[in-house]
Order: structure tokens, then C-alpha cells, then sequence
């Protein structure tokens, strides 16, 4: 059997050789990347731009992003005829090809997050190891967490009021310089769909711009959801913790956290609501701008769009993905509940939006006289079913929450009043 | 000392120097090991592919051939070549199949719609109908090669698109880049794969599998760099048209009587 051919069905005049071979790691991949993009660029907006009030939540995403980094390579590794192969990109990149560029760019933004996050924790690094050292019978636990801090300090354990200072100023460097190559990260993953000239949906100088901008929708979406989920956590803990011993000076008081998380979440979303409006302004650019020019490939394109995948592109997206959320976050007196229910339909309808145009640039043949359904494998028979399947996609989706419960560990991400 | 040179004496000549070193190097290119190559080698040979849409009957020997000789599983549904059916009717309808890429033969007079079924269409109603042969173009600028990421798909010297298989990494991103659909996945090595003109057959002198297995001489092959060639001369003089010229990959598969319907 032709990889691909097992979820492709085809209708009417399709080229022999014509299958659904991008299937959904492939939408997985701009999903997961866009994140990592978003989630960097709402950190920067606080080291760089220095706006306060997303203080609470900028190291958050930043430890947030460090963990999707590798999910995003997930995905490109999992889709792979050959993944044993994948180091060939690195090793000979041909560089007129868009992908080539993953290898370094990747590479990029992987030193400068590690480097900023390191600049933004060595001080906890060098407490922790310090302290630790002083401990006088650690168990084997403690043993472990002070090998690993004392490494993590690189062997600098300088955290004088200067030395700190020139910290937050390696931070703003690296903040500055990590948001062009975020951008650049998403936005060549936009140029690889944008530049396939053979594929009528996809060509368009505009996909890039559009794929940024659902990016950072998506990563600031990923990190208030996250934010919200941690902090109920939290308030959940301190709830059991008076309930069990009601004298005990437990740091803080639920009200405190309930009222830091809503300050922090309508702060927040307010960029949201910005990149939002953006994001649907450039799509419905773009569609509105194919219909009235109208070349060629518009006829089947349009019977796609407005009748195939129309539940999928005007319902699920456009409707519950992007309108809906947008008037839920625009109307006053905003709850945490309904930020929930909001961010959550902004994910949805941004996956929804890979999906479009990944599926839907496959929904229609080359020959622009027939079409093409994918038939996403739901249960894992063989290896290819679970890779390019529900399964596949969960796994990649799952994959940067256990990263960041380690991450966790180490990066005091919630403060310093998280005891450990 | 008065003769010695003052240092914004010495910037100033120097800097004339420097420039006037830089004028020539100018005009001096840095070349790539693969342009290097390319002008060394002998340029006398750029295979050229011509289909003489008239004389295609659907037979599919060419497509049987070329499974054949080409390793691709029999029964496999892809094919690195293969041949269409267009029908167009009096009502203005436009049909078109390549079931099983014709590796069969148009034997049943029904055009394949896939999942829509069968469709039976009474001759009377038949405007025209004719074959088309295909095969990868091996275009002058190829798509595919430009976006393969590792370069495990290249353009020969010869102008022939050939694929790594030791090297190619699977992504699929040449074949959603070719605007032909030449290209697919090979069932048992999991790379891509496309139609090579024969490769190991045409640089040993022979002629590809689908051009020998042709009982009409549909199929023929040449070389563009040599006026003396049939193949070469019918490009030349007769009136030839190019697949989807739109797209700017500049085609080396010439056909004749390409019907305006032809996708």
C-alpha cells in the first residue's frame, strides 16, 4: 500500500499518484510551533516592553515554551517516511528549501530560550544549591536536586546585586533577540505551505503573516489556560491544606491568589483580543480576496470552502473558533470561567485552522476536478495508524505537559512563595 | 622625518588601492560546487520527452512496462507513469479517469469516478474523446528539487530529476511541490519516487521502458542538444504544447495535441 493511501478517499478525476500524504502530525506541527512562537512572544511582551502587569505570568510562558520546544519537533519526526533519517536536515540542509531552514533556526531559539531561562533562574539556582549544600543529612532525593542545581549553575554562583543586574540586562538582550526569531520561526512555517505553488489553497504571500498571527493567538491562549489550571490547582491545595490544619500559616490565602489570577488573566487577555482581531482580519483578507479575483482554481476551491469542509472552515473555525471567543472575552465583567470556555475555543479554533488549511490545501486534486476525503485513523492497528492518527496526535499534544510537570521542578515557576 | 607618510596620507592611498583592487575582483563570481560541476560537464546531452497524444489508444503497455522495469509493486496504486481519459460530451460535461493509472488498458468503456461510481456515457453523446500519456516532466526548474530539504532529489547534468534513496528522508514535501502529481511514496522503501525517463536504460543507450513497450510510437525520446535528433527536430518544427506552463517549471515533455481540456 502508497503511505497515505490508507485514509485517502478519493471522488471523481484524481492523478494515480495523488494521496492525502500531509496528514495530522503535519497539522499538529504549525499547532505546536505556533504555541511555542505565542508563548515566547507574551513572555517578551513583559522583559522587553516591560509591561507589568503580565509579570505574573511571563516566566510562566517562558518555562512553558521551553517545554512545547521539543513537541514541536514532534510531530516533523513522527510524519517522517524514514525518522531515523531526520538528522539529514541538519547534515545537508539544502538551503532552497524552506524546511532546510528548521535545523538552524530551531537550533536559534532553542539556545536563546534555554540562555534567557537560565539568566531568569541562576539566582534560584544558586539558593537552591547553596542551601541544599548546607543541609547536613540529605536524603537521596536531596542529593539529586542539589547535583542537578549545582550544575545548573554553570559554576557561577555570583548573585550580588550587580551580578543580577546585568542578568535582567542578558535577559532584555535575549528576550529582544528571541522575538524576530520566534516570529521567523512561525512565520517559515507559514512560507513552507504559502510557497507550494502547486497547491491552489496554499499559495499565498499572506500565509506566513496569517500563520503569526494565529500563532501568538494560540500561545497566549495555551499559557492563560495553563495559568488558570495552575492556579486552581494551587488554590485547591490551600483549600486541603486548612481544611487539614486549620491554625497553620500556610502562605497565602485563596483570595490572594483569586484576585493576583483575574488581574493577571484581563490583563492578558486583552492581547489576545488584539491578535485576535487581527488573525481574523488577514484570513477573511485572504478568502475574500480569492473569491473576487476569482483565477482559476476558485471553482474548486469555493465548492470546498463553502460546501464540503463548510462546517469545518465557516462553523468550527471561523464561528466557534474565532467569533465566538471573541465576543466572550469582549463582553465587560470578565470571570475566570468564561476565560476558560474562551481560550479554549481559541485553541480549538486555531487546530481548526491548521487543519483547513493542511487537510483542506489536500481536499481537492491537482487536476481541480475531483476531490479528496481524509479519514483520520481513530484506532491504532499497525504503526502508520498510530503515528499519523488520533493517537499520534494525543501523544504530541500530551508530550509538553509531562515535560513541564519536570520542568516544574526545577524552575520555581509559580514565585518564590512555592514551597517545593 | 619629512618624506614619511602621514597616517591620513596612508588611509587615503590605501583606500584607493583596496578600491582598485576591488573593481576587477568585482567582476569575478563565487561559484558553487554544484555550478562547478555542471560547467565541467559535457553538455552535448538534455533528454526531451515527446507524446503524440493522436496516436495513444490506452493500451497501458507503457504503465505495465514501467512497473516492470521500475520496482514498483504490480499491484501497487501508484505508478511513475500513466495515461488519461478525457470525455467530453455535447451537454459541455467534462470526464476524465486513469483508473489503476491504466496499467490495464481502458477496457471498460464507464469512466472511473472513484467513490461517486461509474459513469456510462452513450457514444452519441460524445463530443471527443482521447488519451493522454504522463509522465514527470523533468523540468528545467523542478519545484521538487528546490524544496527537498536535505537535496536528496536533484537535477542530473542531463536535465534527468533523480531521487537519493539512501538519502531521502521521507517528508513528502517534493510531492506536494510538484504540480503534476509525478510523485508518490514507494511502497517498500519509503521514499519518494518519480519517473526517471528510464535513467539506467536511456545513459546505457537504450530507450525507456514505456518508449520500447509503445506499439504506436506515442511515446518517443530525445535529445534537445542535438539538431540531428527526430525527437529534437519534431520539438522544434511541429506546433508542441507543455503541461501547466503556468506554474513556470518549464516542462521538458512536449506533447502533441494537447486538447485545451487536458489538466
Amino acid at each position: 500500500m502508497i503511505p497515505g493511501e490508507l485514509w485517502t478517499l478519493k471522488d471523481l478525476f484524481v492523478l494515480p499518484n495523488e494521496y492525502i500524504y500531509w496528514s495530522i502530525q503535519i497539522v499538529m506541527y504549525p499547532f505546536m510551533t505556533g504555541l511555542v512562537a505565542g508563548s515566547f512572544v507574551l513572555s517578551s511582551l513583559y522583559h522587553v516592553f516591560g509591561i507589568k502587569q503580565l509579570k505574573g505570568i511571563a516566566s510562566f510562558a517562558l518555562v512553558l515554551c521551553f517545554a512545547l520546544l521539543p513537541a514541536a519537533m514532534l510531530p516533523l519526526l513522527m510524519h517522517l517516511q524514514n525518522p531515523l533519517r531526520g538528522i539529514n536536515v541538519m547534515m545537508t540542509p539544502h538551503f532552497t528549501s524552506a524546511i532546510a531552514a528548521f535545523g538552524v533556526v530551531f537550533s536559534t531559539y532553542f539556545a536563546i530560550v534555554a540562555s534567557e531561562l537560565w539568566f531568569l533562574y541562576r539566582g534560584h539556582f544558586v539558593e537552591q544549591s547553596v542551601s541544599l549544600k548546607k543541609r547536613p543529612h540529605k536524603t537521596l532525593i536531596e542529593w539529586l536536586f542539589y547535583l542537578i542545581f549545582t550544575a545548573l549553575t554553570l559554576g557561577s554562583f555570583d548573585i550580588t546585586e550587580p551580578a543580577r543586574h546585568k542578568d535582567e540586562k542578558a535577559i532584555r538582550v535575549l528576550a529582544t533577540a528571541g522575538i524576530p526569531v520566534a516570529l521567523f520561526l512561525h512565520g517559515y512555517a507559514g512560507f513552507i505551505f504559502g510557497s507550494v505553488k502547486a497547491n491552489a489553497l496554499w499559495m499565498t504571500p499572506l500565509m506566513p503573516v496569517i500563520f503569526i498571527m494565529s500563532a501568538v493567538v494560540s500561545g497566549i491562549a495555551l499559557c492563560m489556560l495553563a495559568y488558570i489550571v495552575t492556579m486552581e490547582i494551587r488554590k485547591l491545595l490551600v483549600f486541603l491544606a486548612r481544611r487539614e490544619q486549620p491554625q497553620t500559616h500556610v502562605v497565602e490565602r485563596r483570595e490572594e491568589i483569586k484576585s493576583v489570577e483575574i488581574s493577571v488573566i484581563k490583563m492578558t487577555s486583552r492581547y489576545l483580543l488584539f491578535f485576535l482581531v487581527f488573525a481574523i482580519s488577514l484570513e477573511l483578507l485572504d478568502l475574500i480576496f480569492r473569491g473576487y479575483t476569482g483565477i482559476a482554481s476558485w471553482d474548486v476551491l469555493s465548492t470546498v470552502l463553502f460546501g464540503k469542509d463548510f462546517v469545518k472552515v465557516f462553523v468550527l473555525q471561523y464561528g466557534l473558533g474565532m467569533f465566538v471567543p471573541l465576543i466572550l472575552l469582549l463582553i465587560p465583567g470578565l470571570t475566570i470561567r468564561r476565560t476558560i470556555v474562551g481560550v479554549t475555543l481559541v485553541l480549538f479554533g486555531v487546530f481548526m485552522m491548521r487543519w483547513n488549511v493542511v487537510i483542506g490545501g489536500q481536499a481537492f486534486s491537482l487536476t481541480l476536478a475531483g476531490y479528496m476525503e481524509y479519514v483520520l485513523p481513530v484506532i491504532p492497528h499497525s504503526v502508520e495508524t498510530f503515528r499519523e492518527g488520533v493517537a499520534g496526535a494525543l501523544t504530541v499534544l500530551a508530550f509538553p505537559f509531562v515535560l513541564f510537570y519536570f520542568y516544574a521542578k526545577i524552575f520555581p515557576v509559580f514565585g518564590s512563595s512555592e514551597s517545593r | 622625518m619629512t618624506d614619511a607618510m602621514s597616517r591620513r596620507d596612508f588611509l587615503k592611498k590605501s583606500t584607493v588601492v583596496v578600491a582598485g583592487v576591488l573593481v576587477p575582483v568585482a567582476a569575478f563570481e563565487i561559484l558553487s560546487p554544484a555550478r562547478v560541476q555542471a560547467l565541467k560537464t559535457d553538455d552535448a546531452v538534455r533528454w526531451a520527452f515527446l507524446v503524440d497524444t493522436y496516436k495513444c489508444v490506452g493500451c497501458g503497455f507503457c504503465v505495465k512496462a514501467c512497473k516492470l522495469e521500475n520496482e514498483v509493486p504490480y499491484d501497487a496504486n501508484a505508478s511513475r507513469t500513466w495515461v488519461e481519459r478525457y470525455v467530453l460530451t455535447k451537454d459541455g460535461g467534462f470526464h476524465a479517469d486513469s483508473p489503476k493509472a491504466a496499467r490495464d488498458g481502458f477496457t471498460d468503456s464507464r469512466v472511473d469516478l472513484n467513490e461517486s461510481g461509474q459513469l456510462s456515457i452513450k457514444p452519441e453523446e460524445i463530443d471527443k474523446a482521447f488519451f493522454v500519456p504522463k509522465l514527470c516532466n523533468q523540468c528545467d526548474k523542478p519545484p521538487c528539487v528546490q524544496v527537498c530539504p536535505v537535496g536528496a532529489t536533484f537535477k542530473a547534468p542531463d536535465g534527468v530529476v533523480l531521487v537519493d534513496r539512501t538519502w531521502c528522508i521521507g517528508c513528502g514535501y517534493c510531492i506536494m511541490a510538484c504540480p503534476y502529481g509525478a510523485r508518490f511514496f514507494h511502497p517498500v522503501y519509503h521514499t519518494a519516487e518519480k519517473c526517471t525517463f528510464c535513467y539506467h536504460r536511456i545513459t546505457k543507450g537504450l530507450s525507456p521502458a514505456c518508449v520500447q513497450a509503445c506499439p504506436f510510437g506515442a511515446r518517443q525520446i530525445g535529445n534537445l542538444n542535438d539538431p540531428n535528433d527526430p525527437v529534437a527536430e519534431a520539438i522544434t518544427n511541429e506546433r508542441v504544447g507543455v503541461l501547466r506552463k503556468e506554474y513556470g517549471t518549464r516542462p521538458q515533455v512536449f506533447y502533441i495535441g494537447l486538447d485545451r481540456e487536458v489538466r
